[in-house]
């Protein structure tokens, strides 16, 4: 096929006195070689002709929009969204007047909150419970990574548990914390158990197809270069990998946060310290609905904050490294 | 079909007679030029080369003879398939010959690909310290003076903070090239490197190649498809036949005389290699 394609391009010049080059550009191109076999290529004057040219080819260094205007322009829109709902809370609440045990308003919230503040349970929750996820996330990371790597490098042990690796991501962690109470009792272990079912497959399977999606040139360079096995690893493969790596963490934090407050709701007293989560089972058991209104806002809050102060910066540096990401992504 | 062991006189002729030819192209191919043939040995030798992919499977190449001297500059041209991209990943050791011998007696080759191929997570200069590093270059202040050096080389001293994609396409090849030039190689083979750039990038970097080779004496091959680049570029260019890829016929243009600094020149043996190179693909269509 690609022959005959060659063939009928060919077709229209083929009589011997057509032009010699088989390439469409030939017009550009021999203009190119006139000017250049006039000047016939000093070493100073070939020096000039390519800092000019990549002078005109490379002007556009991505400019970074200043601090000031990136903040205002991602930080802003959520704020003023929050607000607006704060508002139309307020008013169905001025308007309807619903019952105060159903239906708390923002006034309320903010006062249950500001309550469980003075008596410092709600710090008390918050430490406990950020302590966790992150101690939790960092153990999932420690045994996901050598997981992740090893599926990748390994293409049947990848056949083999790549599935069972996806089906748990799918399989909501709250469904272990059961089997984990008859396990380990009431104790923080049984947080860390669900924390970690939760979180350990996306932190391998964004590892996983990080290394998978590595452009196959990159590895042929870097074999061209001397590099095998483990500086392949080392100086080609997991830099690559990186952005689908932290991918995979920045979903395993998620996934940790989610399992870590099921757990808490459910595995509840015992020897488990109080959490967020059981901040919220607690409000239920008072019936105190702007208690519970208030923790949801919190726990929202840790998650947002942690999303917006650590990963996205993160992954926002090391794509625009890249070049994979626009400035104002 | 005996075109394929047509080269086989002329390349070991060829070899003999290039650096002579060539009229000292520059000190250090002189010298090493001079230094291989007291050896006696050359840069490229590749013996009934034959490729297929699998036992049921097409015939890639078919029966390759190739000797390239130190030193020498030569270009495989060919239409798209007819297998120069394969003798090439051979030739560098990244697939293996199905029959046949593939030596390379000065030591393995440096590759340069189409597509730059640097690292996006280094800088230009880090990308050209990376390859002295896995090259055994222990020192960090040695890398990096080096590396410098290598980019000034190639015009780009200005440039090594910045990275591969802040760069265009012809200053990145020239990153490849300079990091090309870190492995310290006898040979340094190179896939349609300039093909994805414009005419007028390209006609520069024809001119960089031409500078770096006469600088540093390397034995280069250069895939292309481009009749006119292959003619600009080689002292002997080899007109490669599809499927199955067999060479076809030789052109020495040192040995012939043409200045490849002289457009006009250049433009006659274009027109002569492009003929034959017609010949070849309307053999195709029958």
């Amino acid at each position: 096929m690609p022959s005959d394609a060659n063939a009928s391009t060919l077709a229209p010049s083929e009589n011997p006195g057509g032009s010699p080059s088989t390439e469409p550009e030939s017009a550009t191109s021999s203009r190119a070689h006139g000017a250049s076999s006039s000047s016939s290529s000093s070493d100073a004057d070939l020096r000039e002709l390519e800092a000019g040219l990549d002078r005109l080819q490379s002007s556009a260094t991505d400019r970074q929009p200043s601090a000031w205007k990136r903040i205002t322009r991602s930080v802003v829109p959520p704020i003023v969204v929050v607000l607006l709902a704060i508002a139309a809370w307020q008013l169905y609440i001025v308007i309807a007047n619903p019952r105060p045990d159903l239906s708390p308003g923002p006034v309320d919230v903010f006062l249950a909150l500001q309550d469980a503040a003075r008596s410092g349970r709600l710090l008390e929750a918050i430490a406990t419970s950020l302590g966790r996820g992150l101690l939790g996330f960092l153990i999932a990371i420690a045994v996901g990574t050598p997981i992740g790597l090893l599926l990748a490098e390994v293409a049947w042990i990848r056949r083999a548990v790549g599935p069972i690796i996806s089906g748990l991501q799918v399989l909501p962690s709250v469904a272990w914390v059961p089997a984990a109470i008859i396990w380990f009792g009431l104790t923080d272990a049984t947080v860390y158990f669900v924390v970690l079912m939760g979180a350990i497959p996306s932190i391998v399977n964004g590892l996983v197809s990080g290394i998978q999606h590595v452009p196959p040139q990159l590895r042929r360079a870097g074999r061209v270069l001397g590099a095998s096995g483990f500086s392949l690893a080392r100086h080609v493969v997991l830099p690559a990998a990186l952005p689908g790596y932290l991918a995979g963490l920045r979903q395993g934090w998620a996934f940790s946060w989610r399992s870590l407050m099921a757990a808490e709701i459910i595995a509840f007293g015992g020897t488990i310290g109080f959490g967020l989560g059981s901040m919220l089972q607690q409000g239920r058991d008072l019936a105190d609905l702007a208690s519970v209104l208030g923790t949801i806002i919190v726990i929202l809050a840790i998650g947002v904050l942690l999303e917006l102060a650590l990963f996205a910066p993160i992954e926002r540096g090391v794509l625009r490294r890249r070049g994979l990401a626009g400035a104002g992504a | 079909m005996t075109a394929g062991t047509a080269t086989d006189p002329a390349g070991p002729v060829a070899a003999g007679e290039d650096p002579a030819a060539a009229g000292a192209p520059g000190t250090g191919a002189a010298s090493a030029g001079g230094d291989a043939e007291r050896t006696g040995d050359d840069a490229i030798r590749i013996r009934g080369l034959v490729k297929r992919y699998d036992r049921q499977g097409p015939i890639v190449l078919d029966g390759i003879d190739l000797t390239v001297a130190p030193g020498e500059f030569v270009c495989l041209l060919g239409a798209s398939g007819c297998g120069k991209s394969t003798l090439l990943s051979i030739t560098a050791g990244l697939e293996k010959p199905t029959l046949g011998t593939v030596e390379l007696p000065l030591g393995p080759s440096a590759v340069m690909f189409q597509e730059a191929s640097l690292f996006p997570w280094l800088t230009a200069r880090r990308n050209v310290e990376l390859a002295l590093k896995l090259g055994g270059v222990a020192s960090r202040d040695e890398r990096r003076a080096r590396a410098q050096e290598l980019l000034a080389s190639v015009n780009l001293s200005d440039a090594g903070d910045q990275r591969p994609h802040e760069l265009s396409g012809g200053m990145r090849q020239r990153v490849a090239l300079a990091r090309a030039l870190a492995q310290d190689r006898n040979v340094l083979l190179m896939d349609e490197p300039f093909a994805a750039l414009d005419a007028i990038t390209r006609d520069l970097l024809h001119e960089e190649l031409t500078h770096v080779w006469r600088r540093t004496g390397r034995a280069i091959v250069f895939v292309t498809h481009n009749v006119r680049e292959a003619a600009r570029l080689g002292q002997r260019v080899l007109l490669m036949s599809s499927r199955p890829g067999r060479i076809a016929q030789e052109w020495n243009l040192d040995a012939e005389g043409v200045d490849r600094s002289d457009a006009t020149q250049v433009a006659a043996a274009a027109t002569e290699i492009t003929a034959r190179l017609r010949e070849e693909i309307r053999r195709n269509a029958k």
